[in-house]
């Protein structure tokens, strides 16, 4: 088990705990995350900067000192190949 | 009769608005881009209808201060019927919304809106399924290109008049009994409410504030009772209540969406092959400043070419007048008062004022501003801002009244402080205009760039001694990432015009009647009194001619009033030949910087209060006065 802001970037990942008050979690349940959800980190920027997420074909920012609250267990040992490098 | 347009950001309501009541409320391509309500008559079918435009909410929860706004006006102001604007591409997520928005039981009618970008996300969604599962009418819509909004507002006249949505209720038991015991415990209590005791009861489960202040308003006596009921339905499932209703919610949208809903392919286009380079860890930094930097020299090039025929036009036209009309009568100071608000709205605003519109209308439609608050996320840090304050810190580049009101969608009141005073500070089109017409203009684009980078820098160090002082939660940056969106021509004529009214309707008279009584004050000599009362500031600490003093007074009511009433004081279109180059430079220096206009204080007023207005006011003279005087200095080594 691993947090959203250490997870290899293109894993698919299943969120398994949000630490932290009742303020983050609640913001990120109405921005549609929730425990038992699939998600993956799409891009991370540098510097300890923020992380791109994707979830149900939404991108959302979270700032590192967000990210590193959401506990995550990977679900697929391969990184799934995104669909813009597919084609 | 009046109906609402609610739904989550960025989900094309103001659009569809738009659509009906004319270009009233400003779009743009981010999430909280509306964080107040917009309300216009629209006729639809024959019928006068009210339509209020109001601001995103993920959730019907008021703990966010964005979304305080939506769920006030739904619980406390009078309407007939809520029109549910839904991103078809996101439905899942905006679903959430939707069940909450059931359990108000009043007539409602869902937009499904954006359904050619759930095309491209390769989704397939039947619509009529979707409107029997949710019990109400769904009519499918392209907001930006008007598709399907008749259809909308013919089902929602009809739906109006016709039954209210029933609440869903598939919750799971645990949450089932605890809502039915609230709501029995409300009831016995006697608690009136507008809304129904379900939803309220569901609401006081999630921990809202909003609704348990209401309960304790009225109803004190059950306090104890609801707190053991919270606490033994976080114990049945070992999460706080308000995640385990917020769970419960997601899994019954994820179920709807799973019945009527395909996911296939999605397309892959221009737009994911762009943003992987405007968000990749290593280009994403450098193409942000060479985008600003277009921007700069774009805005920088097209006003200068609309400038330089414009400003010699009006001189000839000047030296005529005064020929006939000689400035020391009193016929002659009129005139040329007039004269010379009209010419300065017409030959220094307007070419610079123009382009830039235009280029932040585009900024903001595209979708590049969030991209950016994701990208200068780790700068934000260092000051003790986040990314989400780039917003309101971008927006404060057009105009610094709305730049502060957008700190709403910060979630901590110490973030909305601290961005809102740094948004003070950035340079308004207005002060844009000045270090243009001034700096720019005269002394070339590098030096006018100069002033920006120092402004950026005297901002970041200011950010970093408040955030030391205001001590405070900030939660780190939650934003959304919409997708990129090709601007329409249409929308930003719309928006261009929408945001150059406000300049020709309230600043230009504004500039002209200013104007105007500074001739009148110069003529009868009133003038170079209060110009002598000012000198301690204007003559001794600025180094400027006293003639000044007034155009730094009138600037308090208008940034731009400051270069038109220069020309005014000084007498001239050509200021290099009355200003050195030092002048040139402390003047916009202190203009950029000192005291936000009127109508920025009024806002900061009223969105922090009047003493927070009050230093963050001083502390811009101080540092006005501080940079001003730097500035001298600077000038006397070189």
């Amino acid at each position: 088990m691993t947090t959203l802001d250490t997870v290899d970037v293109l894993r698919k990942t299943r969120v398994v705990f949000i630490e932290g008050g009742q303020g983050v979690g609640a913001h990120l349940n109405t921005l549609g995350i929730h425990v038992g959800d699939c998600l993956e980190v799409v891009e991370r920027a540098p510097f300890r900067g923020p992380v791109l997420i994707e979830i149900n074909g939404t991108r959302l920012a979270l700032g590192r000192g967000v990210a590193c609250r959401v506990r995550v267990e990977a679900i697929e040992d391969r990184p799934v190949v995104p669909a813009v490098r597919a084609s | 009769m009046r109906f609402l347009l609610a739904g989550q950001p960025n989900s094309g309501k103001s659009t569809i608005f738009n659509a009906i009541a004319g270009y009233r409320a400003a779009t743009a391509n981010f999430p909280g881009s509306s964080v107040t309500y917009t309300l216009s008559r629209a006729l639809i079918h024959g019928r006068e209808v009210d339509v209020v435009d109001l601001p995103g909410m993920y959730s019907l929860t008021s703990a966010s201060p964005d979304a305080g706004e939506a769920v006030r006006f739904v619980a406390e102001e009078d309407w007939d019927l809520i029109i549910n604007v839904v991103d078809a591409s996101r439905l899942e997520r905006s679903l959430e919304l939707t069940l909450q928005l059931l359990q108000l039981e009043r007539p409602m009618v869902v937009a499904l809106n954006m359904m050619d970008e759930a095309e491209r996300h390769g989704m397939t969604i039947d619509a009529e399924a979707l409107g029997r599962k949710l019990g109400v009418p769904v009519v499918p819509t392209v907001g930006r290109r008007g598709q399907g909004l008749k259809d909308l507002f013919r089902t929602a006249l009809q739906a109006a008049h016709g039954g209210s949505a029933a609440g869903t209720g598939c919750f799971d038991k645990e949450v089932k009994t605890a809502v039915a015991r609230v709501k029995n415990l409300l009831e016995d209590a006697g608690f009136q409410s507008r809304l129904p005791t379900t939803l309220v009861a569901t609401k006081v489960l999630e921990l809202d504030p909003y609704f348990r202040e209401k309960v304790r308003q009225s109803a004190p006596q059950v306090e104890n009772d609801l707190d053991a009921i919270i606490e033994n339905l976080q114990e049945i499932h070992g999460w706080s209540a308000d995640q385990v209703v917020s769970g419960c919610r997601h899994a019954m949208a994820h179920t709807i969406w799973d019945a009527i809903g395909q996911l296939g392919r999605p397309k892959v286009g221009w737009r994911e092959r762009v943003d992987r380079l405007l968000l990749h860890p290593w280009s994403g930094g450098p193409l942000m400043v060479l985008i600003l930097s277009t921007v700069f020299y774009l805005v920088f090039g097209v006003g200068r070419l609309l400038e330089a025929p414009l400003v010699g036009w009006f001189d000839g036209m000047q030296a005529v007048m005064e020929g006939r009309f000689p400035p020391e009568t009193l016929a002659g100071a009129v005139l040329s008062g007039v004269f010379l608000g009209v010419a300065g709205g017409l030959t220094i605003v307007l070419p610079y004022l123009l382009p830039f519109l235009i280029a932040l209308a585009v900024l903001e439609d595209s979708g590049y501003l969030p991209r950016m608050a994701y990208i200068l996320d780790n700068l934000m840090h260092r000051i003790g801002l986040h990314g989400k304050s780039v917003l309101p810190l971008i927006l404060g580049y057009g105009c610094s009244v709305p730049a502060i009101m957008a700190t709403r969608i910060l979630e901590s009141k110490r973030d909305r402080r601290i961005t809102a005073a740094l948004a003070s500070f950035i340079p308004c089109s207005a002060r844009t205009i000045v270090i243009y017409g001034l700096v720019a203009a005269y002394l070339g684009p590098l030096w006018a760039l100069g002033i920006y980078i120092l402004n950026l820098v005297v901002i970041m160090v200011i950010g970093r001694v408040l955030s030391q002082f205001l001590k405070g939660r900030s939660p780190g940056l939650i934003l959304e990432i919409p997708s990129l969106a090709l601007p329409t021509v249409k929308t930003m004529v719309a928006k261009t015009w929408l945001s150059l009214k406000e300049f020709l309707i309230i600043a230009w008279p504004v500039l002209v009647v200013s104007s105007l009584v500074l001739a009148l004050l110069e003529c009868f000599g009133a003038g170079a009194f209060l110009n002598d009362a000012l000198t301690p500031l204007t003559v001794w600490t600025l180094g400027l001619p006293a003639a000044v003093g007034m155009t730094l007074i009138f600037g308090v009511l208008r940034k731009e009033l400051t270069l038109v009433m220069l020309v005014q004081a000084m007498g001239t279109n050509q200021l290099d030949q009355v200003l050195t180059n030092e002048q040139l430079v402390v003047f916009t220096l202190f203009v950029v910087f000192y005291v936000p206009c009127a109508a920025t204080v009024a806002a900061m007023a009223r969105e922090l209060g009047w003493k927070d207005t009050a230093w963050i006011s001083g502390l811009t003279v101080v540092v006005a006065l501080v940079l001003s005087v730097a500035g001298r200095m600077v000038f006397a080594v070189i």
